[in-house]
């Protein structure tokens, strides 16, 4: 199998692995207990915030927050924020059109408790426009949450200049950077963010582990009740061995960016370049401000379900935006952000490489992919339309 | 567990009666690109008997498939049986659909509901 799901999960690294099975085994302890044993845990716990503390650049490992993933982690920071906002009567929040779904329902469900929330255009290339944010902030805003990169179209938002506009204006910057922290340099300090997402199972750690930074000063509100773990700021105890291997996969991906950059830049643009050649085909998001395992398209005239079903009879694991792979009749809200119609992006494709991807693995996904997009095309009366010249095509 | 029974990937993988019929009297389109699911039906039907019907369909898998056992089940028989054919029996002759991909099966039946009409409005 070729798996080219990464931005679904990855593949636990052996490091990662190792570590958890260890500590499961011998450091099973509570690291709440005073004893040696439930003190090694504790031990073994704070090392893993001041290693992912080191990863981000934060400067203090106390402004590290373990959850259970990104979207814990999303749901904490934006209703934190809005909540310190609402103390002092700002209760406007700016975000993007193509948030996960993490950011999105959260900010539903505040605008239904009075909450007034502003989403910024992403544009054709999918990237926001600092001046526009700049424009859209106003006296009452609590909250600017921006993600690092999307996890559809895995373009780069220009983090560092949103940060600098909101820390200029006094507004807490959030940013969900699940599918950025260990693929792309992160640096909470040089980017100006004082809140982060991360999931560890986006990048070689186990499900079921995140963190949230917030830098110091910014008060976090429970979503848990329960217990003093993680300084009174989520109950419940720690799941020690998930967290350590989410610091050990975390470091190792840190210290490996160049080499990975390296790696996937070029087989990403060997793909792109290969599937560009199918007619009436286009990429999604900006080329060159992009994760470097990112390759999004949409093929007109075709449906994304069965595209992904024939690629996974020949072997390859992708995803797709189409309504028929998210259970609605909708498709993808990245795609309609950034412009595509609704008949284009049920026809999309994602495919996010990892690392052990080869130079014959790429070309076995071009060709999989022009063969499979042909014979859907062969009997479809959408492209038989478009064809025939009844209907004009798009891309 | 798989998504779709086997009977469904079957017909999915390997779709009887695809493609175009030249010679149809009858022919129907149902759904509309903007929810991701076009079918259109080709009949040629002679002294009330379905002599031959083809499909195309732009769709999900659960739609190729529904298109695919729909033919199947109308090909040959008498006009009337084939005004009779209902989405259940669509869905069941494929062992099944999850029920979020029901509609396929509606759709597979109104596509054979379109070109029946269309063959009767140009008798």
């Amino acid at each position: 199998m070729i798996y080219a799901d990464n931005a679904a999960t990855t593949k636990m690294s052996e490091a990662a692995i190792k570590t958890m099975v260890s500590l499961i085994e011998d450091t099973y302890g509570n690291p709440s207990s005073l004893y040696t044993f439930g003190q090694k845990a504790k031990e073994v716990l704070e090392q893993a915030r001041a290693d992912v503390a080191a990863a981000i650049g934060a400067e203090d490992a106390r402004e590290i927050l373990f959850t259970s993933g990104g979207s814990e982690a999303d749901n904490q920071a934006i209703i934190s924020a809005a909540k310190a906002g609402e103390a002092k009567g700002k209760k406007h929040i700016i975000s993007t059109k193509f948030e996960h779904h993490a950011v999105l329902h959260t900010l539903n469900k505040l605008e239904k408790e009075g909450f007034e929330i502003t989403l910024l255009d992403v544009h054709e290339d999918g990237l926001v426009r600092p001046e526009e944010l700049e424009k859209a902030i106003r006296e009452d805003t609590a909250l600017v949450t921006v993600m690092y990169a999307n996890n559809e179209i895995g373009t780069i938002q220009p983090i560092r200049e949103i940060g600098a506009i909101c820390r200029a204006h006094g507004v807490i910057f959030h940013t969900d950077a699940v599918q950025a922290v260990g693929h792309i340099k992160v640096n909470v300090i040089d980017d100006n963010i004082d809140m982060l997402s991360a999931s560890g199972h986006k990048f070689h750690g186990p499900k079921g582990t995140g963190f949230l930074y917030a830098k110091k000063g910014i008060r976090l509100l429970n979503l848990i009740e329960g217990g003093a773990q993680e300084r009174g700021r989520r109950a419940g105890t720690e799941n020690v061995p998930g967290i350590a291997a989410m610091a050990t996969a975390l470091k190792e991906s840190v210290d490996n960016l160049e080499n990975y950059s390296n790696t996937l830049t070029p087989v990403r643009d060997k793909i792109i370049a290969g599937l560009n050649e199918i007619p009436h085909s286009a990429i999604n998001g900006d080329l060159s401000r992009r994760v470097p395992s990112n390759i999004n398209f949409c093929f007109e005239g075709i449906e994304g379900e069965s595209l992904l079903l024939l690629l996974d009879d020949k072997g390859i694991a992708a995803s797709s935006g189409s309504a028929c792979t998210s259970g609605s009749l909708d498709p993808s809200h990245v795609l309609l952000a950034i412009g595509r119609v609704h008949d284009v992006a049920h026809g999309s494709l994602r495919l996010s490489i990892g690392e052990d991807i080869t130079d014959e693995d790429a070309d076995y996904i071009i060709t999989s992919v022009k063969e499979v997009v042909t014979y859907l095309r062969g009997f479809s009366p959408v492209w038989r339309d478009l064809e025939a010249g009844k209907v004009q095509h798009i891309l | 567990m798989a998504l779709y029974s086997e009977k469904v990937m079957d017909h999915f993988r390997n779709p009887r009666n695809v493609g175009v019929l030249e010679d149809a009297n009858g022919v129907g389109t149902v759904g509309n690109a903007k929810c991701g699911d076009i079918m259109k039906m080709y009949l040629k039907i002679e002294d009330d008997i379905v002599k031959d019907v083809k499909f195309e369909t732009f769709g999900c898998g659960s739609a190729i498939a529904s298109s695919s056992m729909a033919t199947e089940l109308i090909k040959g028989k008498p006009v009337e049986e084939a005004r009779k054919l209902t989405n259940k029996a669509v869905a069941e002759a494929l062992d099944g659909l999850p029920d979020y991909k029901m509609h396929c099966s509606v759709l597979a039946q109104e596509a054979i509901e379109a070109a029946l009409k269309d063959y009767e409005e140009k008798q």
